[in-house]
């Protein structure tokens, strides 16, 4: 009983780390950059879907503060890439993550700003109840999660593999220049599929907010998401829930059977392990090219 | 307008241009020196501190800037530096060997550490030092017995040729210890970018692939600029221990690491002198926002309101500004300026202009 009951509990977490993972994969398989602020990205659109419900604030209905903030992180994203990160078009990889990683401080100061520092948590309709289901209680939250991370995962895999769009953004990624000539609108691909991981960051910060509290410097959950897209190997969707779910799972494992002070390395010990073994992940998406 | 003519092939790998270039860095090296005797005991302080910034700089500045490999893990290797000074000269070793062994400790990790880490480039690489300096912290509270765990290590006086020096007892002595490793390790960049060895640094970040064709062993290359880096930033550390006197787990945390990089890439990437610019601004940051928030407060009111993160925010405002509009950092800037004064009135607008590029991805090769 206590092992499902831990092993629910980390799949949920690690459908939150799957889910940043997921922007960090959107931008990476269109346009090559890693976002190292991705995880602030999701504190933000935390802290707008609590700015917008919680009753301090602006008090909207839930389900109706729920759309608006995706929503306002989607356009977020979009006007982030229109001013700032397509300046750097056709720079180097190592560039953007500098510069995404200077967004994240600024992302953390501005929230700190705006919303303190203390942790809040998002009122909402799910909050407290739970299920059971043959002795395992599940919180309703959990349940969520899992259930949303999925749907999307697999709505963002028919998408990219499936729609025109889709393929235009791998094209786009693999080489710029020859997508040009294909007629792919490169940066305005580009522009959408920021917008795009601006909305997952926004579903991600809800369902996060939802199973606990947030503060400015939760954005640095992003660091075990990174292990999770790594792990899963950069570039592949499936990949990266997976990667999530494998560090989620493994953290209440360790915390619970290995000693205190050795628990908390295990997610990056085996981010280091994977590296060196397989230096492009579990789901490799590194090819080489036929001629 | 000032033309070096070129009479001899030697000028080329001169360390110097001219003799009016050499002897501006004497001038600087002479204030430098005197130091001591301009300022008070706090800006001291605070210019050692720029000093041990700009030595831990340039470590990184070895690979990031001159081999092209981006690392988010170098304060591991501070911490690294660090301890093992410590260690040595707790176990009785004099400082004028412990120092230098505590730089050979920490390269030689490096060299170990590069053997994996070659296989990984780019972005692949970045995660795994940012994994690894978040390692750093966990790593050191489990090997309590050795660095002290969460409680700590005190840095004791060190003896330098018959000289005590310690950090708040003889801050003068203390800054012209760091002085002198600075300038000796500045002196031995600058004939490192001299020999052939430092050359096929550029080359390899230039691109791998012409690098190879000109028979440079990249493997072997990126591994010695890893250690090589890895020493110099080990040095850093020890410095950057004495400096702090006490230390624990949370010193070296991973968000120095990323300070570092920032660093160098607002100093200006691939320049020794970048390292020094980022130095300062990192160094002299906290005293400015400092002034300039009193300044307001005098203003406008609620100067004293503490703002947490300002330091960061401003700093990661800074550095997307630069990277914006000056991806080649102060140094850059620097140099678009002198060139305009040298060329007057011949300067364009285009001469520092980049190339327009394309990326190809790294997944299909």
């Amino acid at each position: 009983m206590e092992f499902l009951q831990l092993l629910i509990s980390g799949l949920a977490n690690g459908c939150v780390y799957g889910l940043i993972a997921l922007g960090f994969v959107l931008i990476y398989k269109a346009t090559e950059a890693v976002n190292f602020a991705q995880g602030d990205f999701m504190m933000l659109g935390a802290f707008i879907t609590i700015g917008l419900t919680n009753a301090e604030y602006m008090a909207l209905p839930f389900w109706m503060a729920l759309p608006v903030s995706i929503g306002i992180m989607a356009v977020l994203g979009y006007l982030l890439d229109r001013f700032v990160i397509r300046r750097m078009f056709g720079e180097s990889q190592t560039a953007v993550v500098i510069l995404t990683i200077a967004l994240g401080f600024v992302i953390r100061f501005v929230a700190g700003l705006i919303w303190g520092h203390e942790p809040q948590t998002l009122e909402n309709p799910l909050a407290g109840k739970d299920i059971s289901v043959g002795g395992v209680v599940l919180g309703m939250e959990d349940v969520a999660v899992i259930i949303v991370t999925l749907l999307l995962t697999w709505s963002l895999y028919e998408f990219f593999n499936r729609t025109k769009l889709g393929l235009a953004m791998q094209g786009a990624s693999q080489n710029q220049l020859a997508a040009y000539y294909m007629g792919i609108p490169v940066k305005r691909v580009q522009g959408l599929i920021w917008a795009l991981a601006g909305a997952v960051a926004g579903i991600a910060g809800i369902l996060f907010a939802a199973k606990g509290a947030v503060d400015p410097n939760t954005g640095l959950l992003g660091i075990k998401a990174f292990a999770a897209a790594v792990i899963g190997g950069f570039g592949s969707l499936p990949g990266a829930l997976a990667g999530g779910l494998i560090v989620g799972v493994i953290e209440p494992f360790a915390a619970r059977y290995i000693a205190a002070g050795y628990s908390q390395v295990a997610p990056y010990a085996l981010l280091l392990a994977v590296l060196v073994f397989r230096p492009h992940g579990l789901f490799s998406q590194v090819r080489v090219k036929k001629v | 307008m000032r033309i070096v003519f070129k009479t001899d092939y030697m000028q080329d790998i001169r360390p110097w241009k001219d003799g009016y270039q050499l002897s501006l860095y004497l001038i600087l090296l002479a204030f430098m020196i005197a130091a001591p005797y301009l300022v008070d005991d706090f800006y001291l302080g605070e210019i050692t501190n720029v000093l041990v910034w700009a030595i831990a700089g340039l470590g990184l500045m070895v690979l990031t800037g001159h081999t092209g490999q981006a690392s988010l893990g170098h304060a591991a290797f501070l911490a690294l530096g660090c301890y093992a000074n410590i260690i040595l000269l707790e176990a009785g070793m004099p400082f004028m060997v412990a120092f230098p062994l505590a730089g050979l400790i920490t390269g030689a990790v490096g060299v170990l550490i590069a053997i994996p880490a070659l296989r990984m480039h780019g972005i692949y690489l970045a995660i795994a030092t940012m994994a690894m300096s978040i390692l750093t912290d966990d790593i050191i509270v489990l090997t309590e017995p050795w660095t002290g765990g969460v409680v700590g290590k005190f840095a004791p006086p060190v003896n330098v040729f018959g000289v005590m020096i310690d950090r708040w007892g003889t801050p003068k002595e203390f800054y012209w210890l760091i002085l002198g490793v600075t300038v000796l390790i500045t002196l031995g960049y600058i004939n490192l970018l001299r020999a052939p060895l430092g050359r096929s640094f550029i080359a390899v970040r230039d691109s791998e692939v012409s690098a190879q064709a000109m028979g440079i062993d990249v493997a072997r290359t990126k591994a010695i600029s890893f250690g090589i880096s890895c020493a110099i930033t080990g040095l850093g550390g020890a410095l950057m221990g004495l400096y702090a006197t006490t230390f624990n787990n949370e010193t070296f945390s991973v968000v120095i690491s990323i300070q570092l990089l920032m660093m160098i890439v607002i100093g200006g990437l691939g320049s020794i002198h970048g390292a020094f610019f980022g130095a300062i601004v990192i160094g002299f940051l906290p005293q400015f926002l400092s002034i300039s928030k009193e300044y307001v407060g005098a203003v406008f009111g609620g100067g004293t309101v503490a703002i947490p993160g300002l330091e960061f925010g401003v700093f990661g405002l800074i550095l997307i500004v630069f990277i914006l509009f000056e991806p080649m950092g102060i140094y850059g800037r620097w140099l678009k300026i002198r060139t305009w004064f040298e060329l007057f009135p011949f300067y364009r607008k285009n001469m520092f202009k980049r190339k327009k590029s394309y990326l190809k991805t790294e997944r299909v090769r």
